[in-house]
């Protein structure tokens, strides 16, 4: 177990490594000039030299790309022209549009994706699971079709069609819900939970379908195994076969895909927030991508595929955990 | 004999659409007495089983007839007047099952629940049943797991997936005895275990039977099986009963043919040996001590699977491998054929290192090392039918030509007894024999000089494991064979065997003319030879 952990985390470390030199590189490779961007329309030659001395952008890509990774164990010292900065451990750097340092970019943007995901994840869960047992109950039958049709409807719809919907109905219609705006989780939890519910329903619909089909399979090969049959053959009630027993077969699968899909979230839900105006990593990403906006980049990029990585290691120990058989080492 | 009796069937039909699978089955069983119900598959003998628990309910097999089930006569237990489990509604049906009838499985290896503690599966059943709190069900639950010889102190908190076969089926049994039922349905206990392990589960029966006076329907398709452990038999042949009477009288005195191919068919240990094929004196495969070591894995400790084996054949000859499961035999065997690799030690095949075969020269002696494997359901491509999965050894091997092909898989064919209509079936669509048949053609169309065949007979019916070990012998000598048997079952391999290597942990402990078997040493080898089972003599 241990020696698992240790394992994973090295191999954490040389892919986070290895994305963000593909990062550095595809930068160098992509046409446009950051500086340029960050100077202005009017901006001479001079001016222009400067901001690049500011950014560090006249120093060869190997020794740029070593001092962002040294910065992040060690610190790193900037000069802003006027004088010296001291960006502390772990230190992404600064972004070429605001000046902000990343690292308190990524800490503004990744509650709104902790919160987006925790209240989403547990509707999907629930909508998903419950429908897909409900389904099983009766394979093939009316209520059967019913759900997974439904289920695979809200699947196909993209999630910004959804969302626009929702907004329509819940915010310009009937207007019992606000228009989302982040509130902090510990700033007010009722106010909190009031605007992010849209987004939650927009994420949980769009995902459900696919745990109800994977709950549903898994119940439905689960029955048809000789372990079900010992359990009729003394006398349980098919309810409580479906809840109790066929449901552990499918328990593995949905777990793993769903922290996946969480880490997935977590790593920015693009879509998502911007039909919701949240400020989170998947609008921090566009915006950074879109002004070229290197050391932002880096950084979200490197933080999703940590969440990433850490889903996935989560996955791999709930596999664990559900199914008694499969050992981890 | 003239007592209550628990269960009282009467014209039992059951048909699944348009197939009958009983047609017409009376029975009556009384407390404590033992009944066996004897047929290959297809008999209807598994269809009868699940309908006494009410188990067609839901599949959409229709059962007609009466399945009546009286109340103790202690006045204790789940009903107090007579039930017919046919038209019962499912919430009684729900309370019977187990409480009054429990079953037991031929799978005893996926019949208990993956996810949940050996333990709590047992207690789960007396909670349900009893709603008892979870301290006395846990009690009872270990108190059923000693009554069939499991520590339930090291083993309560066990998943089934560490227990070999033959504990999980003790489990199973555990399971129905926590319930106190008057009947216990056994439908092929003992058919995916080892012989030896067989004989225990069926020495516990025996011994519930006598402690308990628990009433017993023992389903086999073995009539040896059945033979020792029951007072009556009824034989079933495609749905009709053929013939019924306590178990001597049918065994030694059988009426109808059916029931005399069913005893002929047993392997038995004192049955004439064929005579011996001459083999020539050159050896066609060599054996220096061979060792194969299985690396820890996930966890697990690295096995020996096999240790240190030594051993010569020669041309022509049939060497008989004999072990239980985790022997190493099959590990052997994978080993001879080239599919596993050796950890160390030297396999020569005529006079030449099999280790040093690499790429093309490998692929091309392929062709005379081939293997037969236990379960032909699963062996054969299911998505290919039989006459391209046999001709597909010779197509990897280069022959091109179509009517080529065809011819040599019809030759095939109906060399080992299949009509050649069944080229353009699919595996599902034959029976267990049918299909082992086509994986001997497959195996034998390149014409090797070694085959190796693991298990071959075991997942059949005794009738079609004889024609199959006939077939085997027959085709040894038409195509001058060289064959490896390996089998947990010594009355099986002494048929096809010239002489027989016991294994055990690894190790070859014996190695025997298959003719003087009753002069083996070891006692490895003495407790498999009486673990076979022996029918009365007439």
């Amino acid at each position: 177990m241990t020696a698992f952990l240790v394992r994973r985390l090295l191999a954490a470390a040389a892919v986070l490594l290895i994305v963000a030199a593909v990062v550095y590189g595809l930068f160098y490779l992509m046409p446009g000039d950051p500086a340029s961007l960050a100077c202005g329309k009017r901006c001479d030659a001079a001016e222009l030299a400067q901001v690049r001395q500011t950014m560090g952008l006249n120093r060869p890509v190997y020794e740029q790309f070593w001092t962002f990774i040294s910065s992040i164990f060690a610190g790193h010292a900037y000069d802003n022209g006027v004088g010296t900065v001291w960006c502390s451990a772990p230190c992404l750097g600064y972004s070429f549009q605001s000046d902000e340092p990343v690292t308190q970019l990524l800490t503004q943007a990744l509650p709104v994706d902790v919160s987006l995901v925790a209240g989403a994840a547990v509707l999907w869960l629930s909508l998903g699971i419950g429908f897909g047992l409900f389904a099983a109950m009766r394979p093939n039958g009316l209520r059967d079709k019913a759900t997974t049709f439904v289920g695979l409807a809200f699947g196909s719809v993209p999630i910004f069609i959804l969302a626009l919907l929702l907004l329509l109905l819940f915010c310009v219609w009937w207007q019992v819900l606000p228009f989302p705006t982040f509130v902090p989780f510990t700033q007010n939890v009722g106010q909190w939970a009031e605007n992010l519910l849209l987004p939650w329903f927009a994420i949980a619909l769009t995902f459900a379908g696919n745990y109800l089909r994977l709950t549903r399979a898994g119940v439905l090969e689960a029955l048809g195994q000789d372990h079900i049959r010992t359990l009729r053959a003394y006398g349980y009630t098919e309810r409580r076969i479906v809840a109790r027993h066929a449901v552990r077969g499918a328990l593995p699968t949905v777990a793993t895909i769903a922290a996946m899909d969480i880490g997935g979230v977590l790593a920015g839900a693009v879509f998502t927030e911007s039909m919701f105006g949240l400020p989170g990593l998947g609008k921090l990403m566009v915006d950074s991508a879109s002004t070229i906006d290197l050391p932002v980049i880096t950084g979200v990029t490197l933080l999703a595929s940590f969440l990433i990585i850490v889903a996935n290691t989560v996955a791999d120990l709930l596999y664990a955990v559900l199914d008694p058989r499969v050992r981890i080492s | 004999m003239t007592s209550t009796p628990i269960l009282t069937v009467e014209d039992l039909r059951i048909s699944f659409g348009a197939v009958n699978a009983l047609n017409g089955l009376s029975l009556e069983l009384e407390p404590g007495r033992a009944l066996g119900l004897v047929g290959e598959s297809g008999s209807g003998k598994s269809a009868a089983a699940l309908s006494l628990l009410g188990l067609h309910r839901g599949t959409g097999a229709q059962v007609g007839g009466r399945i009546l089930l009286h109340p103790r006569p202690t006045g204790a237990g789940e009903i107090a007047e007579p039930v017919d489990i046919n038209t019962a509604d499912d919430e009684t049906l729900r309370r019977i099952r187990g409480r009054e009838l429990a079953m037991i499985f031929q799978e005893p290896l996926t019949s208990l629940d993956p996810y949940h503690r050996v333990g709590d599966q047992i207690a789960g059943v007396h909670r349900l049943h009893f709603r008892s709190g979870p301290d006395e069900a846990r009690a009872r639950a270990a108190q059923a797991l000693e009554q069939v010889g499991i520590d339930a102190r090291s083993k309560y908190r066990a998943y089934p997936h560490e227990f070999s076969g033959g504990m999980r089926q003790r489990a199973l049994i555990a399971m129905a005895l926590v319930l106190e039922p008057r009947v216990l349905v056994a439908d092929e206990p003992t058919t995916a275990l080892d012989v030896t392990v067989q004989a225990q589960i069926l020495q516990l029966l025996g011994r519930l039977r006598e402690e308990i006076g628990l009433s017993l329907i023992l389903i086999s398709h073995d009539l040896a099986v059945v033979g020792g452990n029951v007072d009556d038999v009824l034989v079933l042949k495609s749905g009709d009963e053929v013939e019924r009477g306590p178990v001597r009288e049918v065994l030694t005195r059988p009426q109808h043919a059916y029931t005399k191919d069913l005893l002929n068919a047993i392997p038995r240990l004192d049955a004439e040996l064929p005579t011996r094929i001459a083999a020539s004196a050159e050896p066609l495969l060599k054996v220096t001590d061979l060792s194969v070591v299985f690396p820890s894995h996930r966890g697990s400790a690295a096995t020996t699977a096999v240790d240190g084996v030594s051993l010569e054949l020669l041309n022509g000859e049939s060497l008989g491998v004999v072990g239980e499961s985790g022997s190493g035999k099959s590990t052997l065997g994978r080993s001879i054929v080239r599919l596993q690799k050796p950890t160390s030690g030297r396999i020569e095949f005529a006079g030449r290192d099999l280790g040093s075969w690499r790429g093309k020269a490998l692929r091309d002696h392929r062709r005379d090392l081939q293997l037969i494997f236990q379960d032909p359901a699963s062996s054969l491509n299911p998505r290919r039918s039989i006459g391209d999965s046999i001709a597909e050894p010779l197509i990897v091997h280069g022959e091109k030509d179509r009517d080529r092909l065809r011819a040599a898989v019809d030759g095939m064919l109906e060399r080992v007894g299949l009509d050649d209509s069944l080229y353009h079936r699919y595996p599902h669509q034959l029976s267990g024999g049918q299909r082992q048949r086509a994986a001997i053609a497959r195996a034998l169309i390149l014409r090797p000089r070694l085959v190796v065949c693991d298990e071959p007979v075991s997942a059949l019916d005794v009738t079609t494991q004889a024609q199959v070990v006939k077939l085997l012998r027959e085709l040894r000598e038409e195509f001058e064979l060289t064959l490896v048997f390996i089998a947990h079952d010594l009355a099986v391999v002494r048929q096809v065997s010239d002489r027989i290597a016991v294994m055990n942990r690894g190790r070859i402990v014996e190695l025997l003319p298959a003719a003087g078997l009753h002069e083996a040493q070891d006692p490895y080898t003495r407790a498999l030879l009486s673990a076979v089972p022996e029918l009365p003599v007439a």
